[in-house]
């Protein structure tokens, strides 16, 4: 069988000028990782798929852990994944002293959390429903290494999807989080599934751990993702050349 | 990866039942009619053992044997032309047709339905559909790109309703988005007639390259046949429990569920799974294992093959090791697929498996014997010719006849009803008659239900609701892309279920042609009451015999589908209701014409003429109206209207474009208004003057073959000359002004878009939560 093109295009397919290769990972039942690889090519860097089976990270420079079902979330979401052998890889090269930059994106920040990675957890939507919607963020913190394109402050449209997005912790954390400047992402005019403190996505101490339940990803062409008034939306991509910037930069 | 222990059953072989022909079989609690069973008994030469009646009951069943509609649906096949044929690379019976879309492109779609299960249990029944379909995709050798869903429910108010809705949205999403796969639109329809017997019908669409195109059928002798995915349980035995007289054991349960549970991951693993079987051709062919199970799956396999088959049925893997086997034969549990697999592909085909934690059995071989031999623990317990199984099932010519009281509902117009005494007439009526329409259940917003679903996993949805058409891009280099629509109206096939069924068609047509796709092919999913009701039968036989003259007329094929009968509680049919999904092609999906307006100043313009037709129309609904004859069909008139909707689009001669069907003018226009919350200033005087009807009629009235498409002014003169060309009635009506952040019509109080939106999107959420 010919490998559908849904991972971009043979046009895109050579190895990009930037040279930095960013690893998105693939678990059983995972669904948005076309849609990442997607993004990375569209930022000028190199998509390396990786398997959760795999045992080592193929030099990558950084790595997205994408949204989905991992295992079906039937136990809960992301609690088996974390368990992955790449997950080991991926917690020791994040804690290292190399920092690889890591972002979690609706379950793969579920997957973040479950790692211990992040702190806090996402139990059901309050209002019991799966939910999909253009979601208007405020990014809190652009210096982490996947927000330091957007200015402080900015107001980016991007899609949320997901049944088990309200982000829950105790109020010391919540307290920690906010005055460590790692709430990194809050909703804005619509707090779409109960999460404490408007919270959409937060960082590690470092700045290279990013996790956030909205989908990035699918704001980065236009045609294909959020509109509003037949104007689409690519603030998405602005996590993708932010990272691709700290890597260039750093090489 | 053989059982642990093989269940000990008193067997019915072969043997057994050729020396005991006395024995009673429970053929008519298994759905079997008398002469059914004495068709077996000849076809065998002898009785059939337990678990060939087993086999023989459900792949007999209306449901797997089409046995009533298949003399009609002949028509489909029989009324093509060599132009039809051009770009169908696989036509009806295969799992799903496929369509050629140029570029190396085939995409592959189909709508069935999973009615009666969704009113049962509707979370699963609803959930399982998506599944069903989405294995018949991938079974064609597809990836799925894209799910749809029509539905039709009872009474809005009615409570029972609420279950269903909840139930089934819920299961909707709950197994489409753990797939996926986006869903990109569908159809939402309130009426009491649906109250018992709710529809819910699904569709996927799915893309590959020509040479990816796998068929099911068992060839090759020696060829391994291979079952794999979950496991083989007791879920979907309907009225299977009699066969417990197999069994010695008493303390199994008694009673099984007769619907199928979804696991929607293990769908997801099976879907990564088939598709890396396909891309290293490991499969000779495939087949989803779907109504009947196992049943189904060896019969179709061997009798589309060149030969046999000879399958050892203690190796299917179990959930209940208590299962007899014709409870296996019979189990529709979900996620399960059946494949041929050459000698030499074992070890690869076993290490995609594993890749992928997906469990298998090898169940038997491709044989050259021309028999379905299954045994059991070595025991020949079926002998059959698979043929006589999967498609020499009974064919049954049902008496129909057109209802007798058929003229009576006829000659009851709206027009002079009761029900039309108060015509609104004054502008305050008539803004009052358009913000009662916008909000009626049928016509609400329906985001209550589609923001359950995700439109976005893949990143090539162009189009979703509420969008005339889904849109999704097949070839990111090109952007080459499929659109698709789903349309019925039951009161229209009601009144006239010829016209109506091509009055279906012309919509799906005309939805598809508005966002810019020129259209290719159709998929059918018919749902109506019962056959041995001559009525019905009549409505079926007409509804079929208008449809594929439709489809002829404007040069669109089915490539498959479904029908589902006896949707009726008591002697109370469903309006029938056949729901008809039409494919179209965009080269360039960035073309798409979306349905809402974007820029001020750009013209209004109204395609084709509106007669009094207000006879089925949302108008006489609310009004509680039912009678007279649907709106006029004009295919012709549909067919150049379609052109001109698609050359405009290709020549960027249009900025949005909506269809106007269901609540006629005046719900296209607030829907083209809302839709980015960009008014507009209309004015319908010459119009109705050309038309000669009243304000009333002319918003409200349901004629066909229209549209309402805005054109930049550079664009008008072309525009213009286009339309005249063809002959095409045109009339600018208005100009996007968004400054009046309303929508203002003249003899209409103005309507500001903010209570429009109100009015629009309150009514789901007022009766769902």
């Amino acid at each position: 069988m010919t490998e559908l093109p849904l991972i971009g295009s043979a046009a895109v397919a050579d190895a990009p000028l930037s040279g930095a290769r960013i690893g998105v990972v693939t678990f059983p039942g995972t669904l948005d990782d076309r849609d990442a690889a997607r993004a990375v090519r569209l930022a000028g860097a190199e998509a390396v798929s990786l398997w959760h089976a795999d045992t080592e990270l193929a030099d990558v420079d950084a790595v997205v852990v994408p949204g989905g079902f991992s295992y079906g979330d039937y136990l809960r979401a992301g609690a088996i994944a974390r368990f992955a052998p790449l997950m080991g890889k991926i917690v020791d090269a994040a804690n290292s002293d190399a920092k690889l930059p890591v972002l979690g994106i609706c379950n793969g920040f579920q997957i973040l959390t479950e790692s211990h990675l992040l702190p806090g957890s996402m139990v059901k939507n309050d209002h019991l429903k799966f939910i999909c919607r253009n979601q208007v963020l405020r990014v809190e913190n652009s210096n982490t290494a996947w927000t330091s394109d957007y200015t402080q402050g900015q107001e980016i449209t991007v899609p949320l999807k997901n049944q088990d997005g309200q982000y829950i912790a105790d109020e010391k954390t919540l307290d920690e989080l906010e005055a460590e400047g790692r709430v990194v992402f809050r909703y804005v005019g619509f707090n779409p599934n109960g999460s404490r403190r408007d919270i959409a996505g937060i960082s590690n101490a470092a700045g290279n751990v990013v996790g956030l339940m909205p989908h990035p990803e699918h704001a980065v062409e236009a045609g294909f993702g959020p509109e509003t008034a037949g104007e689409f939306s690519v603030d998405g991509l602005g996590f993708f050349t932010s990272v691709l910037s700290q890597i260039v930069g750093g090489k | 990866m053989t059982q642990e222990t093989t269940a000990k059953f008193n067997i019915d072989t072969v043997a057994n039942a050729a020396v005991t022909p006395e024995v009673e079989l429970p053929w008519a609690e298994l759905g079997l009619k008398q002469n059914e069973f004495e068709e077996i008994l000849k076809v065998l030469g002898r009785r059939p053992t337990g678990a060939e009646l087993a086999m023989y009951s459900v792949m007999w069943s209306e449901h797997c044997s089409y046995k009533s509609s298949k003399n009609h649906l002949r028509q489909f096949g029989a009324k093509v032309t060599e132009e039809m044929k051009k770009d169908m690379l696989v036509g009806i019976g295969e799992n799903a047709g496929v369509t050629n879309l140029g570029d190396g492109w085939a995409v592959t779609f189909k709508i069935e339905s999973h009615n009666s299960p969704s009113f049962v249990e509707p979370y699963q029944g609803a959930a399982t559909g998506i599944g069903g379909i989405v294995r018949d995709i991938i079974s064609m050798g597809a990836r799925p790109v894209a799910v749809m869903d029509p539905l039709r429910f009872g009474a809005i108010d009615h409570p029972d309703t609420a279950r269903v809705m909840h139930g089934a949205v819920a299961g909707i999403g709950g197994y489409g988005n753990s797939l996926g796969l986006p869903n990109i639109g569908g159809e939402m329809v309130f009426d009491a007639v649906y109250q018992g017997n709710p529809l819910v019908n699904a569709l996927a669409v799915g893309v590959m390259r020509h040479e990816d195109i796998r068929l099911a059928n068992a060839s090759g002798k020696g060829n391994k046949v291979v079952l794999f995915g979950a496991r083989t349980g007791g879920d979907g035995i309907g009225g299977a429990s009699v066969l417990a007289s197999e069994s010695f054991d008493d303390t199994k349960p008694s009673k099984r569920p007769a619907v199928q549970v979804g696991d929607p991951f293990a769908e997801k693993v099976l879907i990564e799974c088939c598709l890396e079987l396909f891309k290293h051709s490991l499969v000779e062919g495939i087949q989803d294992l779907g109504a009947a199970g196992i049943s189904c799956a060896t019969s179709e396999l061997a009798s589309n093959g060149d030969g046999g088959m000879q399958v050892e049925l203690t190796s299917v893997l179990l959930r209940d090791h208590t299962l007899t086997p014709g409870e296996i034969l019979m189990s529709e549990s979900q996620e399960r697929m059946m494949a041929v697999v050459t000698p030499e592909n074992i070890k690869a085909f076993e290490a995609v498996m594993e890749k992928w934690n997906v469990e298998y059995s090898w169940l038997g071989e491709v044989t050259d014997t021309g028999r379905l031999i299954i045994t059991w623990d070595g025991e020949v317990i079926v002998d059959v010719d698979p043929r006589t199984v999967a498609h020499d099932g009974p064919v049954y010519d049902r008496p129909y006849a057109r209802p007798s009281w058929q003229d009576e509902l006829q000659a009851n117009h709206f027009n002079g009803s009761a029900a039309d005494s108060e015509r609104p007439a004054t502008s305050g009526a008539l803004a009052a008659a358009v913000t009662e329409l916008v909000s009626s259940p049928n016509m609400c917003d329906k985001s209550w239900i589609t923001k359950q679903y995700d439109r976005y996993v893949g990143g090539n949805t162009a189009l979703a609701f509420p969008d005339d058409s889904g849109v999704i891009r097949v070839d990111e280099e090109t952007g080459l892309g499929v659109a698709l629509s789903t349309d019925a109206n039951g009161r229209y096939t009601y009144l006239d279920p010829f016209q109506g069924a091509q009055l279906a068609l012309a919509e799906a047509y005309r939805n598809v042609a508005t966002t810019g796709a020129v259209p290719m092919a159709v998929s059918d999913c018919l749902n109506f009451g019962s056959p041995e009701d001559p009525d019905v039968m009549w409505q079926l036989a007409e509804a079929i015999r208008g449809l594929s003259d439709a489809c002829m007329e404007l040069s669109v094929p089915v490539t498959g589908g479904n029908v589902s009968l006896y949707n009726q509680t008591g002697t109370t049919a469903i309006h029938p209701s056949p729901v008809v999904a039409v494919l179209g092609k965009l080269d360039d999906v960035a073309r798409r014409t979306p349905s809402g307006w974007r820029e001020d100043g750009q013209a209004i313009y109204l395609l084709g003429t509106t007669a009094d037709e207000l006879d089925g129309s949302e108008w006489a609904n609310l009004r509680g109206h039912l009678g007279g004859v649907p709106p006029r069909v004009d295919l012709k008139a549909e067919h150049t209207l379609g052109e001109i909707l698609i050359n405009a689009s290709r020549d960027g001669m249009i900025d949005a474009a909506h269809d106007l069907s269901e609540g006629g003018l005046a719900a296209a226009l607030a829907e083209s208004a809302l839709r980015y919350g960009v008014g507009a200033r209309v004015s319908l005087g010459e119009v109705a003057e050309r038309d000669g009807v009243d304000l009333f009629t002319l918003l409200f009235s349901e004629s066909q073959a229209r549209a309402i498409v805005s054109v930049p002014r550079s664009e008008e003169v072309r525009f213009n000359d286009m339309c005249t060309a063809r002959g095409f009635a045109h009339a600018r009506i208005g100009v996007v002004d968004s400054a009046t952040e309303a929508l203002e019509i003249t003899g209409v109080d103005s309507l500001p878009l903010d209570a429009l939106r109100e009015a629009h999107e309150g009514t789901l959420p007022k009766y769902f939560g």
